[in-house]
């Protein structure tokens, strides 16, 4: 049996790549001469010497690989799809949200509630917003879909809770105004923000051919 | 004199439950370490400095925790069974002298508990004796895995006495005694006395027998995680699952303190150096376990049995056979 799949490689005519080749492998002894010859091989070629030597040479080397993980934390990518943020305008410091509710109706959990109002200055604000983490998903849906970048997601991934409805609410969100002042927010990374440079990449429309 | 002696050997039993209770739990601790070094992880780090209060945390969890018999086990053997296993590997540490004899105040201390004329066959025979924890364990716990682990742990530690005892046979030939304190004194001579020049293929034997016989890592199908849970341990919690465990880690100590005593020239004459050296023997072995815990996958059950009655028991005997002959001319 073993001789026939030896037959079926050869056959085959495998394409060998440039640095590959086929692992030769021995046939299986059949009479009781051949597998005491193995078993004699198997036993004096020293293998689990080798075993025994390679994990002593970890413990001498000492590499040890362990994060001590809520003292040593590792880092996060930007990208990385933790609890929202809200995010506050560059310019004027005031919240980039525009209550348009797209991110409510793209949730695909149902997790995301929103009510808005006119302000005194005739100007739509949000007056509730609340995410229901117990639901969420973290499927970046609503970072994607919001047309003014204001949710986000952020790298806060500690999220224990004493009850499984765990929500967050708008003001928990919002960058804190004095962060904001000391010009700390980030701008997430991912999937629908700005590239770098993309004000050196706008081309002005050209008026006339 | 009587009373002395009574007040001296209840005091060295006292000792020897005491310390190798506690190194029982010490060594999980290293074991832990040991294996986690060699995988590049760092074990236990939270209990106390470098996690070393991880003994007394574990200790005082299996101490606390409800001592649940579940429906349908066999309850009075049961509940015996963990104490056969740790019962057994203390009575066999009777008859092993622990350090040379050295003087207190004046007076003169044997660190054995009793230098019985069949030390070794004693110790065997106890040894045997500890097959019935498992067994009976895993008999009685109406559980289909622990019932695999107790067929294998018959097979095992049956199959492997007889290595055990073959392969020591060699040995007590040459000595003509089962004292191990005889067994001291005729290697005390120094590195060139030592039985393991003399009986390599009894000790590479004997050190295979016993992994065996403790049931560790390329023989631990009796206990084997990944295919029968815990073997005959998987119906136990608290204590008696305590028990087994300090049984097991009892036994390799006392198989760590044989080795050097019968084949490395134990505590050589009884100086402090020898002593010091004795002791360093027995940290090698006890390491050896772990290491190979580290480095060594498990065997499958037939292969065990194949190579305890197809290789090392014929082995054995040829060995015995010779040695007598070299004797005999």
């Amino acid at each position: 049996m073993h001789s026939e799949h030896n037959e079926q490689v050869i056959t085959k005519e495998v394409p060998v790549k440039k640095g590959y080749y086929l692992v030769d492998i021995e046939d299986y002894p059949t009479d009781g001469w051949g597998k005491f010859k193995r078993v004699v091989k198997r036993t004096l070629r020293g293998e689990l010497f080798v075993g025994l030597w390679v994990v002593l040479r970890e413990m001498i080397k000492f590499d040890i690989h362990t994060i001590q993980y809520p003292a040593e934390k590792m880092p996060i990518g930007p990208r990385y799809r933790a609890v929202h943020e809200m995010k506050r305008l560059l310019e004027s410091d005031t919240e980039r949200c525009i209550g348009c509710g797209l991110c409510e109706k793209i949730c695909i959990s149902n997790c995301i509630r929103m009510d808005t109002r006119y302000d005194e200055n005739s100007r739509k604000e949000v007056s509730e917003y609340s995410i229901n983490l117990g639901r969420c998903i973290f499927c970046g849906y609503c970072a994607e879909v919001c047309p003014e970048l204001a949710i986000t997601h952020g790298g806060r991934y500690e999220n224990a809770s004493e009850q499984r409805e765990h929500f967050i609410v708008y003001e928990d969100m919002l960058t804190p105004i004095d962060q904001m002042k000391a010009g700390t927010q980030q701008e997430f990374q991912g999937f629908g923000s700005i590239t770098p440079h993309e004000d050196e990449r706008v081309k002005k429309t050209p008026l006339a051919y | 004199m009587e009373t002395a002696y009574l007040i001296e050997t209840v005091i060295k039993i006292v000792a020897v439950l005491l310390i190798f209770s506690a190194l029982a739990g010490l060594g999980t601790y290293f074991e832990r370490k040991v294996l986690a070094f060699m995988q590049r992880r760092l074990g236990p780090m939270n209990v106390g400095p470098y996690g070393l209060l991880q003994i007394a945390a574990d200790g005082i969890k299996l101490f606390t925790k409800e001592d649940i018999i579940p429906t349908g086990v066999v309850a009075r053997i049961f509940k015996i069974a963990p104490v056969i296993t740790a019962a057994t590997a203390f009575m066999a540490a009777a008859a092993i002298p622990f350090l040379p004899s050295f003087t207190l105040f004046g007076y003169t201390v044997n660190p054995i508990i009793s230098d019985i004329n069949i030390g070794i066959l004693y110790i065997l025979g106890i040894m045997g004796v500890g097959l019935y924890g498992p067994l009976l364990g895993g008999m009685a716990s109406a559980n289909k895995y622990s019932l695999i682990s107790a067929a294998r742990g018959a097979a095992v530690f049956i199959s492997y006495e007889v290595i055990t005892g073959l392969s020591i046979l060699a040995p007590i030939m040459m000595v003509g005694s089962l004292s191990l304190v005889d067994f001291n004194n005729y290697q005390a001579g120094g590195i060139g006395d030592w039985i393991i020049w003399s009986q390599p293929v009894a000790f590479v034997l004997f050190w295979i027998a016993a992994f065996a016989e403790t049931g560790r890592t390329p023989f631990h199908l009796v206990a084997n995680d990944h295919e029968i849970i815990d073997g005959f341990g998987t119906e136990y919690s608290g204590m008696r699952w305590g028990l087994f465990f300090i049984g097991e880690y009892a036994n390799m100590f006392f198989i760590s303190f044989i080795i050097p005593l019968i084949f490395l020239g134990g505590f050589g004459d009884g100086s402090f150096l020898g002593a010091l050296a004795f002791l360093g023997k027995v940290a090698f072995f006890f390491f050896f376990f772990l290491w190979t815990r580290a480095a060594w996958p498990d065997v499958r059950p037939d292969q065990l049995m194949w190579l305890c009655w197809k290789v090392l028991m014929p082995i054995a005997v040829i060995n015995v056979v010779i040695t007598g002959f070299v004797m005999m001319f």
